[in-house]
C-alpha cells in the first residue's frame, strides 16, 4: 500500500543526502543560509546555490571568510529572527567551536549539517563522528539520519524541535561523509504543502532582537548568574525529548512514514543479541544480520536516530530486552573508560540501574571512513553471540577492521 | 585569634597596583615570622574598569591547615581590617562582582576597625558610613585618595602609611620590624619605613557605635531562581520615560535598575542654572546620558547615574556653569534642579557652599587622571608632623 507520502509526493529522485538536505531547506523556506567550503559538507552548498541560482528558492545566501563568521552570521540572524542553516565538517566545526557553544547557550534554534570526517591531523576525508559529538554537552541536538530517505525526516524534525519555543537549541545533523553526502539514493520529497502544515514559522517572540523589542543579550554574568542560565538549558534539553516524541507523532500523520521517533529496531522481536550504532552503520549491519539469519543466529540491531535528546528510556526498555548487546563506535575517547567509543560509555550509563542489564561489549569500526564489511559485522555479532551464551562480561573493547 | 583577614577597597585601576603592595606586604611581613598567608582580588571585579570599587583581601594564619579553610572563597564573610583607600567609598560600594550597594563595613567584624585615608575627619566620614547594628572602630589615615596608577605606579607613601596602621588595628599579624623589612623588600626604602612607623605611632581610632551613620537603606537586589530568569540570556532592555520626574514634558533616558554606577563617582557635577544658555553639549557630551531634560529644557545631572567623570564641566563653556565638586562634601542624591526650582537663593547658597567645600581643582576631565599622573596622596592635605617624609618627591 501506497503511504501518504508516495500519494502526495513528487515522485522517486535520485538524490544524495546532502541534496536531500538542500531540498530541506528549501523547502523548510529557509531565510539565511552561509557557507564556507570544506569536504563533504561543502556539497550541500553546492545545491543550495543552484536552487538559488535556478530562481527556485530566495534565500540570502552569504559566503563567509571562515567557519568562525559562517556561524557567528548565522547565530546572529536567528536572534533576529530568521531561519539559518549552515554547517561544516570535521576541523572545520572545530574553527567554529565558539560561535557553536554560544549558539547553544543563547538558545538559538540553528540547524547545521555536520558532514562528518576525521579530524585532521593526518588530512583526511572520511568519516569519523568525533566532529559532531564534540558539540554533544553543550545543548545542540544531534540528529545521525543512516540514509538520504531519512534526512527528510531528520532535517524536518530538527527545525521543528530546535525552533520550538520550549526548546530554542540549536540542532546538528550528521551525516557520514561519502557514505551519505555522496551517495545518491532513490528519495521521495514531500511536497510544499505538507512541509507547510508540519513546520510552522520560525517565531522568536519575546527573544526577539529587533528595534521594537528592546532586549540585551548575553550580558556579562559571574559566578551569582552562571549556574542559573545553565539550569535552564538543561531544563531545555530535557524537554526536547517530549517535544520530538511529540513532534514525530505529527510528521508521521502529515507525511504518513511511521517508525520509531528514536530507534530504528531491526529484528529484534525475537533477537538474542543486537549491534547498537549510529548513522550509515545500519546497512552493512542489516545485510549481515539478514545472512546470520539464515545460520539460525538471532542478531538484530538498535539504530539510534538521535544522540541529542540521548533516547535514555528506550534504550533502557528496548536493550534489557536482549542477552548482550555489541556497541559500535566510528568515534573514538581515547584513554576513556576501557577505552571505549563515546556512544559505548553514554549507553553503558543509560543502563546502569537496570534489574535486568544486558552484558555490553564496545567495539571501535569504520574510523576515517574505512568501509564497515559484513565479515566485520558477523565477527562482532558472534562475538556478542558468545558473551550471551557464556553471560560473562567482557568489558575489552575491541577495534574492528584495522590492520595488525 | 589564629587567622586574620583584611580586605582592600579601593578605585578600579587607579588604584589596584597600591591595593596589591598593601595586602602583598601584609602578607609577607606575617610570612616573615613563620606565619602563613594568602592575597587575592575580588575574582569578579577582574576585568577592572577606572574607578569602578573593586576588593582585594588577605589572610594570615598561623598554619597551612588553617589556611585551608579559607582558602578558595571569593571573599571573606568577615574580616578583622578592613582599609577602604578613598574616603568617598564611605557611602557605599557597588563593584561588578555583586549586585546592590555593599555598606563600607558590610564585612567588618563587629569590634572590627575601619580604615579610611581622608582629609575629612571622623564626623565628616561616619554620617555617609551606613549605621549597623554592632559596633566598629574607625581609623584615619590622613591624606588624600591615592590615585597611584595600574602601570605607571606614582608611590606617594601612601602604602606605606595604611600598613602602619593596619598593624596599629592588628598588631598581632606581626612585629613592626617585620614589616619595616617587608616593606623594604616590597615597596621602598627609608622614607616609606618611616612613614609606617610614623602612621603607627599616630593612627588614633575612635569607636562607632550601632545606630550611628547614615540611615538609608542601602539598595539591595534579589537575584532572581532560575525559573524566574528570561530564558536565552535575554534581559529587558531599558525604555525611555517621556516625562521629567512627575511633571509634565521633558525626558528622562531609560537606566539600569540595578547597576546605579554612582558609587564609581569620586567628585559630582554641581550646575549654576543661572548660567545655563541650554546649549545642549553637557548632555550630549555626558558619556552616561545623566542629563534629564526638564521641561523648561535645562539639564540636570541625575545623581543616581552620573559617574563623575567630570566631561560635563570640562564641556561646558560657560564659566562657572559647571563645577566638579568632591562627593564626600554631600549627603543626599536629590534633584539640583528641582532645588533650584524651589528656591534659587538657597540653591545658590547650596552651590557656594558645596563648592567651597570641595571644588576640585587641577584635574583631567576623567576620574582621577590628574592625581594619578602627579602621584596624589600627601598633596591631598597630608599632614603628619612626626613624619619626615613632607612631599611626593621624598618617596622617590
Ligand atoms: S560627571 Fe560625567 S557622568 Fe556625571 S554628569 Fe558629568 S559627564 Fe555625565
Ligand atoms: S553645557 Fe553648560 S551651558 Fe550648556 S546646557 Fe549644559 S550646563 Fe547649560
Amino acid at each position: 500500500m501506497a503511504t501518504a507520502a508516495q500519494q502526495a509526493g513528487v515522485g522517486v529522485q535520485l538524490l544524495t543526502g546532502s541534496e536531500v538536505m538542500a531540498n530541506v531547506v528549501r523547502l523548510a523556506d529557509v531565510d539565511v543560509i552561509t557557507a564556507y567550503p570544506i569536504r563533504p559538507y561543502d556539497t550541500v552548498m553546492q545545491y543550495v546555490s543552484r536552487f538559488i541560482s535556478n530562481g527556485e528558492f530566495d534565500a540570502d545566501y552569504i559566503p563567509a571568510e571562515s567557519e568562525h563568521g559562517q556561524f557567528e552570521i548565522v547565530k546572529h540572524a536567528c536572534a533576529c529572527g530568521a531561519r539559518v542553516f549552515t554547517g561544516s565538517s570535521g576541523v572545520g566545526w572545530l574553527y567554529a567551536m565558539e560561535p557553536l557553544a554560544v549558539t547553544a547557550g543563547l538558545r538559538l534554534p540553528m540547524v547545521a549539517l555536520v558532514g562528518c570526517r576525521a579530524l585532521d591531523d593526518p588530512g583526511a576525508f572520511g568519516t569519523e563522528h568525533n566532529d559532531a559529538m564534540l558539540v554533544r554537552d553543550l545543548g545542540w541536538l544531534i540528529t545521525f539520519p543512516d540514509a538520504a530517505q531519512e534526512v527528510v525526516e531528520l532535517g524536518l524534525l530538527a527545525y521543528r524541535v530546535a525552533e520550538d519555543p520550549k526548546v530554542f537549541l540549536p540542532c546538528a545533523i550528521a551525516m557520514d561523509g561519502a557514505f551519505l553526502t555522496h551517495s545518491q539514493a532513490t528519495v521521495r520529497l514531500p511536497s510544499q504543502e505538507q512541509v507547510k502544515k508540519f513546520l510552522p514559522p520560525y517565531n522568536r517572540g519575546d527573544m526577539l532582537l529587533h528595534p521594537d523589542n528592546p532586549i540585551t543579550i548575553a550580558p556579562q554574568a559571574n559566578e551569582d548568574w552562571l549556574m542559573e542560565v545553565r539550569r535552564q538549558s538543561s531544563e531545555a534539553a530535557k524537554r526536547a525529548y517530549t517535544v520530538l516524541k511529540d513532534a514525530h507523532k505529527d510528521f508521521c500523520r502529515i507525511f504518513g512514514e511511521s517508525t520509531n521517533p528514536f530507534l530504528d529496531e531491526y529484528m529484534t522481536e525475537d533477537a538474542d543479541v543486537v549491534l547498537c550504532g549510529l548513522g550509515t552503520l545500519s546497512l552493512p549491519v542489516k545485510v549481515a544480520i539478514r545472512e546470520m539469519r539464515k545460520e539460525g543466529k538471532k542478531v538484530g540491531l538498535v539504530r539510534l536516530k538521535w544522540f541529542r535528546p540521548f533516547p535514555t528510556e528506550e534504550l533502557r526498555a528496548s536493550l534489557s530486552r536482549f542477552k548482550a548487546v555489541g556497541v559500535v563506535d566510528r568515534d573514538y575517547s581515547f584513554g576513556s573508560p576501557f577505552h571505549g567509543g563515546i556512544l559505548l560509555n553514554e549507553v553503558k550509563a543509560a543502563l546502569y540501574g537496570l534489574d535486568k542489564q544486558p552484558r555490553v561489549k564496545g567495539f571501535v569500526c569504520g574510523l576515517g571512513g574505512r568501509e564497515v564489511l559484513l565479515e566485520n559485522v558477523k565477527h562482532m555479532a558472534d562475538e556478542i553471540l558468545a558473551i550471551a551464551k557464556s553471560g560473562k562480561a567482557d568489558t575489552q573493547v575491541e577495534w574492528i577492521g584495522v590492520r595488525g | 585569634m589564629s587567622v586574620i583577614s583584611f580586605e582592600i577597597v579601593y578605585r578600579g585601576i587607579y588604584q589596584k597596583t597600591l591595593a596589591n603592595k598593601i595586602s602583598r606586604t601584609l602578607v609577607l611581613a606575617a610570612v616573615k615570622e613563620g606565619k602563613q598567608g594568602i592575597s587575592f582580588g575580588r575574582y569578579s571585579d577582574s576585568p577592572e574598569r577606572n574607578g569602578i570599587p573593586a576588593k582585594l583581601f588577605g589572610y594570615i594564619a598561623d598554619n597551612s591547615e588553617e589556611l585551608q579553610a579559607v582558602a578558595a572563597k571569593y571573599e571573606p564573610k568577615q574580616v578583622d581590617v578592613s582599609i577602604c583607600v578613598d574616603d568617598t567609598m564611605c557611602k557605599g560600594v557597588e563593584s561588578w562582582a555583586w549586585y546592590g550597594l555593599q555598606p563600607i563595613t558590610a564585612v567588618t567584624k563587629p569590634g572590627g576597625t575601619l580604615i579610611v585615608t581622608s582629609n575629612y575627619k571622623t564626623d565628616d566620614l561616619v554620617k555617609h558610613i551606613h549605621r549597623r547594628g554592632t559596633p566598629y572602630k574607625l581609623a584615619i589615615v590622613p591624606g588624600g585618595a591615592s590615585m597611584a596608577g595600574l602601570w605607571v605606579y606614582k608611590n606617594d607613601g601612601t602604602d606605606a602609611r595604611v600598613l602602619g596602621a593596619a598593624l596599629k588595628a592588628e598588631p598581632s599579624i606581626c612585629s613592626m620590624a617585620s614589616l619595616e623589612q617587608a616593606i623594604r623588600e616590597n615597596i621602598g626604602g627609608d622614607a616609606h619605613i618611616e612613614a609606617a612607623r610614623a602612621s603607627f605611632e599616630d593612627t588614633r581610632s575612635d569607636e562607632v557605635k550601632p545606630g550611628q551613620g547614615n540611615t538609608e537603606v542601602p539598595f539591595t537586589f534579589q537575584l532572581l531562581k532560575w525559573t524566574e530568569m528570561r530564558e536565552g540570556v535575554v534581559i529587558d532592555g531599558v525604555g525611555g520615560h517621556n516625562n521629567y520626574r512627575d511633571l509634565e514634558g521633558g525626558y528622562e533616558p531609560g537606566r539600569n535598575e540595578v547597576f546605579k554606577k554612582w558609587s564609581t563617582r569620586t567628585m559630582r557635577p554641581v550646575v549654576a542654572f543661572d548660567k545655563c544658555t541650554k546649549c545642549t553639549l553637557c548632555w550630549i557630551a555626558c558619556p552616561d546620558t545623566v542629563f534629564d531634560v526638564t521641561p523648561d529644557g535645562y539639564f540636570d545631572a541625575n545623581m543616581e547615574a552620573c559617574c563623575g567623570c567630570g566631561v560635563c564641566e570640562a564641556i561646558c563653556p560657560v564659566s562657572d556653569c559647571i563645577t566638579m565638586v568632591n562627593e564626600v562634601v554631600f549627603e543626599d542624591r536629590g534633584s539640583q534642579y528641582l532645588m533650584w526650582k524651589k528656591d534659587a537663593q538657597a540653591y545658590q547658597g547650596y552651590l557656594t557652599d558645596k563648592r567651597k567645600k570641595g571644588k576640585v581643582e587641577k584635574r583631567f576631565p576623567i576620574t582621577g587622571l590628574a592625581a594619578a599622573f602627579s602621584g596624589a596622596g600627601l598633596d591631598g592635605g597630608h599632614n603628619l608632623n612626626s613624619a619626615k617624609a613632607k612631599s611626593v618627591k621624598d618617596f622617590k
